[in-house]
Parts: C-alpha cells; structure tokens; sequence
C-alpha cells in the first residue's frame, strides 16, 4: 500500500495541473458546495463578498443539515449527480477561480474544455458515501443564501480532513477516465447486441 | 374519513411510522450489503473495489452512528397492501403524511419535495399528491407497508417505451441494454434494475418500481420472466460500466421483472433505476392496530 496523496486548498496550480486522470487523491482544506441553483444564482448576482472561491474546490453537495441548539449539524454529505451543471459549470468555473469540481458521475465535454483552458480538475468521490464525507467534512464553517435557497440548495464551507478517495477522473490535459469508459462500454453495448 | 372507535387502536402510529421511515435511511439491508460485499470479492479493478469498499465503509460508519447512508433520503415511496378486513385503513391513509412530516422536521429526513413549476421546497416531504402512497387491497386483516425511499440521481434515469410489437423481446434488450449504457456512473451503480413488462404506459412503471421491493436474488415466479432477469442482468454486468461508472463486471446487483397482460398492438416497457443505496423497510399492521413482530 503507497501512502495517500494529499491535496491541499489553496491549490499550488502547478499541483492541480500534474494531477493524471485514474489517480487517487484525499482533499485537505478549505470547501464549498454548490448545487445547480447556487451555480445560477453566483452566475446572476456574482460571488459573495465573504466566500472564498479561488484555487478551493467546489463540491457538487446538498448535505442533510439540521437546526440543533441554534447550530447547524450536519448529517450525510456525499455528492450529487454533476451531470447537471454541465450547462453551468465552465461559467462558474471563470467566475470563481475554483481549481477543483467534486461530484459523482463525471462531467461533459464543455466543462472538459473548459478544465483545460483553466487548469482545473474534476474529483469523483464514491456516490452515497454520506456519513464517510460528512465526518470528513468536518463542522459547518460557514452558510451562504440560505435564507434564498433553503439548506439543500445553500453553500457551505467546511475545512476537510482527507476528504476521500476522489479519483481524478477529469484532468488539465483533456483527460477524461468518464469517456475512455463510456467508449468501452459502447463497444461492449454493439457486441452484447450482436449475441443478443 | 370519521373516525371510529377503534381508531384509538391506531394511537402512537404516527410515532411508530415516522421512526420506521428514519430507520429506513440509516440501514441497508442485509441481503443487499451480502450482495455489495460479494460483488467487492469478484471485482479485479482497482477503482470498482475503491468503490465498493467506500460504500461498503459507509454502510457500516452509517448504522454505527444511525446515521442517513446517503444524504438523499429520496421521495419516500410508500406501498400499502391493506387486507379487505383491515379496519384501520381511513386512518393509516391519514397518518401517513403527518409520519413523513415527523420524520422530516424531527428527524433525519432531508427536505427533498419540491414546488414542480416554482422549485420551491415544502421543507416538509409533503405537497399536492406527496408522499405518494401505492394501495393494494389484498385477502386478510392485516396491513403490510413498505418504505423505499428513493433518491432522485437513480429516479432521473427512469425510461419508459410504447415498443412496436414486432420488435418483442430483442427490442427490449436493445432498449435496456442501450438505456444503461448511456447512463454510465449517474444513477450510482451497481444497480438494481426494476423492469415492468405490458399493462400501460402507467402500468408498467408501477410495475417496474413495485418490483423493486422483491428480496435480490428471488427470481420472478414466472420462468419466462425468469429466464429474461437472468439473461438481462449478464448482458448488462458485460457492459463493463461498473461500480459508479468507472469500469468492473458488476453494473447491476439485481434484475427484477413484473409482468400484466398487454394489448396486441403495444408493447409497454418501464424502466425503474435503483441505486446501490437501496433502502426498504416493511412493517406489519394486526388489526388490533398494532406493529407486529
């Protein structure tokens, strides 16, 4: 067994971009989800001034969070479906400077595009894994839009420990493990068809 | 509904029920775990024993802990099979959603409905025509429910076709077999893949998500029926898209087929994803009111 490698936010941008698509990485450090509507909202009324986007990762997450003694708790945090920001992503990712996307499922060719012009990569972390994240994740450091969102929707920042194993599966060079799959199962799809 | 007298009989229910759906997301249960830990011993691929090694951690972290497993504790899906003689059905109906509010506001359900047009969440699981409840009258004087909480990334991938009849079979397995393909890594594989076969365009959906509630491994009584989940489910394992899409031999833990008649002239079929994470709970009503077991 090799030692992890950790990650750290603020991404060293040369870091980022020596990252392979198939490595497996653990992310220390500073955070924040977003969903679709948290991407559209950022998009129409910019960032706000008190979150820190540069050189963090976005994290593609609509954890279960509940009010307890005034603070909030978090209870499962693993990711969401990516695909769909795939329409929002390459914008929020000029917008913000953010160097690292986390989700499940991989993205498409226009936010592939748009990691390679930007030095940016795609994490894939297990999908479902919410309770392993959450205690990864740490305490809530921080909510934004809550009150315009509701708690799914809302940004949140945590300062992860080790969040992980994300697998590079989107890199800087316009490597995507998401379509080297795809084209053999596509393959696999004609000759299970031509048996069938 | 008015309420009668043996109605008191019901007192406690809504407790009863709004822990039973908070229980649902924590556990998963042991015949899927079994099927995730075999699939983690077959698998050679690096990533796909990642994978399956994660979620089986967290499985585990999360019962431990009594945690949720997955932080979409989905729309909560609801069958009743009341007995023709089950006196409390008015008022299990009536209960229902107030357990799914309890379970959200107090416990550990995340506020998952939303307004359709507006987007707008409840904050509660409820809404016009949520949860949605699935009744069956059945002999007896009993109610059986079951909760199948269902995340919405496995949801998004449901299919329905109205196949010309003359394709039969072969275009099914070229409709389904294409279908998961092009799903890829989204709907959280492996998988359970809920078919139904004929009825109607409604029918067959139903079907398709009812068959979901069949223990993996028990095959569809039917040998045709059968003989097609067997058949389906090792042509979909030699896709190769593997555990959350990144290669492997297990794609699909299970392929459950429920039939109804069709008409001649269509040819119906749902399709129901299920994500790994599938979680169901079955809880058993006397007719004194009572949980039994």
């Amino acid at each position: 067994m090799t030692e992890k490698k950790v990650i750290r936010t603020p991404f060293d941008p040369a870091e980022i971009k020596s990252l392979r698509s198939g490595e497996i990485v653990y992310l220390t450090g500073r955070i924040f989800t977003a969903r679709d509507q948290a991407h559209i909202l950022m998009l129409r009324d910019g960032i706000p001034k008190n979150l820190e986007t540069k050189r963090l990762a976005v994290y593609h997450c609509g954890p279960i969070a509940k009010q307890e003694l005034g603070k909030w708790r978090i209870l499962s945090a693993g990711p969401t479906t990516s695909m769909r920001m795939e329409s929002l992503e390459s914008d929020f990712l000029e917008l913000s400077g953010a160097l690292a996307v986390i989700g499940k499922g991989g993205m498409g060719p226009r936010t592939l595009e748009s990691l390679k012009k930007l030095g940016a990569v795609y994490l894939s972390i297990t999908g479902g894994v919410g309770v392993t994240a959450m205690k990864q994740l740490g305490p809530v450091k921080a909510v934004h839009f809550l009150e315009e969102l509701g708690p799914v929707e809302a940004v949140w920042e945590f300062d992860a420990i080790e969040l992980g194993p994300l697998v590079v599966t989107m890199d800087t060079h316009g490597h995507s493990l998401h379509e080297n799959v795809a084209a053999d199962t596509r393959s696999n799809l004609e000759r299970v068809l031509d048996r069938a | 509904m008015k309420s009668s007298k043996s109605d008191a009989d019901m007192l406690g229910m809504k407790e009863e029920l709004a822990k039973a759906l908070g229980e649902a997301v924590v556990r998963i249960p042991p015949n899927v775990r079994v099927s995730l830990q075999s699939a983690f011993s077959r698998e050679t691929s690096q990533l796909a024993k990642l994978h399956l090694r994660a979620i089986l951690d967290n499985i585990e972290l999360a019962g431990d802990e009594a945690l949720p497993v997955c932080e979409d504790t989905g729309i909560q899906t609801i069958f009743v099979d009341a007995g023709r003689n089950f006196p409390h059905l008015g008022e299990l109906l009536r209960i229902i959603p107030e357990a799914v509010e309890l379970a959200t506001l107090s416990g550990p359900l995340r506020p998952n409905t939303v307004n359709p047009l507006t987007g707008k969440n409840y904050g509660n699981n409820l809404g016009p025509n949520a949860p949605a409840i699935n009744l069956s009258i059945v002999d007896g004087d009993t109610a059986t429910i079951h909760l199948l909480p269902k995340g919405g990334g496995s949801e998004q991938l449901s299919a329905l076709w109205m196949l010309p009849p003359a394709d039969g079979i072969k275009g099914l397995k070229r409709e389904v077999l294409s279908h998961i393909q092009k799903a890829g890594g989204r709907p959280c594989p492996p998988v359970i893949v809920g078919i139904g076969i004929g009825g109607s365009a409604d029918t067959c959906l139903k079907l398709a998500k009812r068959s979901l509630l069949r223990p993996l491994g028990t095959p569809n009584p039917d040998e045709d029926a059968a003989a097609l989940e067997r058949e389906l489910l090792e042509s979909i394992n030699k896709l190769g898209v593997g555990p959350m899409g990144m290669g492997g031999s297990t794609t699909a833990l299970a392929v459950n087929i429920e039939t109804a008649p069709r008409h001649p002239a269509t040819f119906p079929i749902g399709l129901v994803m299920q994500c790994w994470c599938h979680r169901h709970v079955t809880l058993r009503i006397g007719s004194d009111g009572r949980v039994k077991d």
